[in-house]
């Protein structure tokens, strides 16, 4: 069960693979995470994880080889994570993948994975979500969402567009679920020191995924719907949003 | 039965509501059915536990206000039989006027005797007069076996656990309980002011003796050489002979009333640190440095905050909890502690109410035992009041003291067994009023009252 400070006692995580989830089920851990199903395509990623989390007091860490993309199975794997931990308290959906925005490298094949990967994967994993947590009347999905949603440019637009696509999604989604017991909460990360982005060159105001879990963590304490991380992004990007195409365009990188 | 839908449901706190089909029956026959066919369901009064106590995620609640008639009244003994649902107001309705009191109060007249049973509530008499158990001559309860009834002589284990038990033996749906007499509805009051908390403690500990109830309001903002400072409030009923003037004509006179409510809740907590401190300073200086036999109304001295109707949407959306703890005496450090850790972390409180006990019961999950004890209400949705309530915990926990479990929203639940050293054998009486494991509440499942459902177990496995 979910206490009144927003501390979660079990969680799934879909990307279970992920620097800032496993950076945030650390943070949890401290407080009352005790039960993890992680669930992701690389097996190897998810036993380091496991390991991990295992050292950090989670008492109990289940893992399941998952491809977010594969829709066909959302609702299977959810039925399996529920008879894994009983009651979910925390869906964390942190599958993400980067990719290539530059037009002479992408292909049509690229593009509909990395859409399947970032948004209708996530999104349809959601919803299997959403509905089953219905039925226990409570808990709280997180969904890593990223600024290169809230507005797209040329440098990771395939990627970008796909992010914000589950960041409507999301809102969308916790909307319906208003008076249901259920709640989503959005996570706007900027540029993140990981895996993901190993080899590319920082945006302003990069961050970390400790400094992203952090935030997480407290938007879970605070009831926030949205977090973003750092900050300091919600400001930058209320200016940015409105800046003319054509001077957005010419950022580089 | 007068409804059959899905709600969301929340404590006193307004906060961390879930979903579950809400039930609400009209006579006993009808619970008894209920938890025949229920598989998962809790008893819930008239919700003012402030954290997850009468929620079942994904279950059934069983609404108990529709059960809440009086049923026997032996004046002579001063006994009287109720439905489980029935409030401390009604009840006092119906029992003042005729010269007799409940017992034991807690703060508000709001709450149905069957949830004042469950979480075996105490009041500004504890140490002289314990808990409400004390005073329960049989109880009838529900359990999927069919219903039982049980007292301090028949099925003592069963009795004692269902006392304090927060619902999870079975729904309550009788209880005899044995009343004070009375010679009059008003109270007289000596009101003090101690300007820190060693002189509060002082007087509370040497006023044991010479008042029935008592109790010291603590200015939780307060830090430095005032921290503790508290208005202290005592006394006794009051005889006809303390009266004055047209009061001496109606010396049992009981009118309980809302006078104000609050009609929404505001977007953010009006509760805050800018309106606190000024609050508490008022409130404090207001009092009297010393004033004796003041005559207040019964409803004035145990219930002021019932006159104000929904005062918890006072808090805003995000709600509030209250963390009340007991240490025994000798661990008055850790009262100061609390009071500090709450400060330093930024959560300003608004009512802290600090007193003394007596000695605890034979009821495994009881909350009072020989010491003091603290509670405090705090405004959610601050990002350093969990770690700050989880050092509390550690310090009340290694001093041997416990909280509340009617007021938990967030305990540790890893401090369950430390807390109440008795939780395994309270586990086992659940276990064998109720093999297949139907009372189970978001509490219970929280911190672990009840014996893990099967499909939690088979996760365990790796």
């Amino acid at each position: 069960m979910n206490d009144v400070t927003g501390m979660p006692q079990t969680a799934v995580v879909i990307g279970g693979g992920s620097d800032i989830a496993l950076a945030t089920l650390r943070l949890l851990a401290k407080r009352r995470l005790r039960r993890v199903v992680l669930l992701g395509r690389n097996e190897e990623a998810l036993n380091e994880a496991a390991e991990l989390l295992k050292g950090a007091g989670v008492e109990d860490v289940m893992t399941t080889i998952f491809d977010v993309s594969d829709v066909a199975h959302a609702s299977e794997i959810v039925e399996k994570t529920v008879a894994l931990l009983g009651t979910i308290d925390l869906v964390f959906v942190a599958a993400g993948f980067l990719g290539d925005a530059n037009l002479e490298v992408i292909d049509p094949e690229i593009v509909a994975h990395s859409i399947a990967t970032n948004f209708t994967g996530p999104a349809a994993v959601m919803t299997a979500f959403a509905q089953r947590l219905t039925r226990q009347g409570y808990g709280r999905i997180v969904v890593l969402s990223s600024v290169a949603g809230v507005r797209v440019r040329k440098a990771n637009f395939v990627y970008g567009s796909a992010k914000a696509g589950l960041d409507g999604f999301a809102q969308g989604l916790d909307d319906a679920l208003a008076k249901t017991g259920l709640s989503v909460m959005i996570v706007r990360p900027g540029f993140v020191h990981s895996k993901m982005t190993f080899g590319l060159k920082a945006a302003p105001m990069a961050t970390t995924p400790e400094a992203v879990a952090q935030a997480i963590v407290r938007g879970l304490e605070t009831g926030a719907s949205v977090v973003w991380a750092p900050a300091s992004l919600m400001w930058v990007f209320g200016v940015l949003v409105h800046l003319p195409r054509k001077l957005w365009r010419l950022i580089p990188g | 039965m007068t409804s059959n839908q899905s709600d969301i449901f929340v404590g006193w706190g307004r906060s961390n509501g879930t979903g579950a089909r809400h039930l609400r029956p009209l006579n006993m026959r009808e619970v008894d059915a209920l938890v025949e066919e229920s598989s998962m369901c809790i008893a819930r009064g008239l919700g003012r536990a402030y954290g997850d106590a009468a929620q079942c995620a994904g279950g059934t609640v069983i609404d108990c206000t529709g059960l809440s008639e009086i049923l026997a009244f032996d004046v002579t003994h001063g006994v009287i039989r109720v439905e489980a649902g029935c409030s401390l107001d009604q009840l006092s309705r119906y029992s003042v006027s005729r010269g007799w009191f409940v017992p034991v109060t807690p703060g508000t007249a709001f709450v149905t005797i069957g949830g004042a049973v469950a979480a075996d509530v105490h009041g500004k008499n504890h140490h002289r007069e314990g808990s409400i158990a004390r005073y329960v001559e049989e109880i009838c309860i529900a359990t999927p076996e069919g219903p039982r009834i049980i007292s301090p002589n028949q099925e003592p284990e069963l009795f004692w656990a269902t006392c304090g038990g927060m619902g999870l033996t079975g729904v309550i749906t009788e209880v005899s309980l044995r009343l004070v007499p009375i010679a009059t509805s008003s109270i007289s009051v000596d009101t003090d002011r101690a300007q820190d908390l060693e002189a509060c403690m002082e007087m509370l500990a040497s006023g044991d003796e010479r008042y029935r109830y008592s109790v010291a309001w603590i200015d939780a903002r307060k830090s430095g050489r005032g921290l503790g400072r508290a208005i202290v409030t005592r006394g006794d009923h009051a005889d006809v002979d303390d009266l004055v003037g047209t009061q001496r004509n109606i010396p049992l006179a009981y009118n309980h009333v809302q006078r104000l409510s609050v009609p929404f809740t505001p977007p953010v907590s009006v509760v805050n640190a800018l309106t606190l401190p000024a609050f508490n300073s008022l409130w404090y200086h207001k009092a009297p440095k010393h004033r004796v036999n003041e005559i207040q109304s019964m409803n004035a001295f145990f219930y002021p905050l019932d006159m104000l109707g929904d005062w918890n949407r006072l808090y805003g959306p995000k709600g509030f909890t209250q963390y009340q703890m007991v240490v025994p005496f000798g661990a008055e450090q850790v009262v100061r502690y609390t009071i500090e850790r709450l400060q330093e972390a930024g959560s300003p409180s608004t009512l802290a109410v600090l007193k003394r006990f007596g000695e605890g019961d034979l009821a495994p999950l009881s909350f009072p035992m020989l010491g003091w004890t603290l509670a405090l209400d705090i405004p959610l949705g601050s990002p350093s009041l969990g770690m700050a309530l989880d050092d509390c915990d550690r310090h009340v926990a290694n001093a041997g003291g416990r909280v509340y479990l009617a007021k938990d929203g967030r305990m540790r639940p890893e401090l369950m067994r430390e807390m109440y050293p008795r939780l395994d054998q309270f586990i086992e009486i659940c276990h064998r009023t109720d093999p297949r494991g139907v009372f189970v509440s978001d509490l219970s499942r929280r911190i672990g009252l009840t014996p893990m459902p099967p499909t939690h177990r088979k996760g365990m496995t790796p």
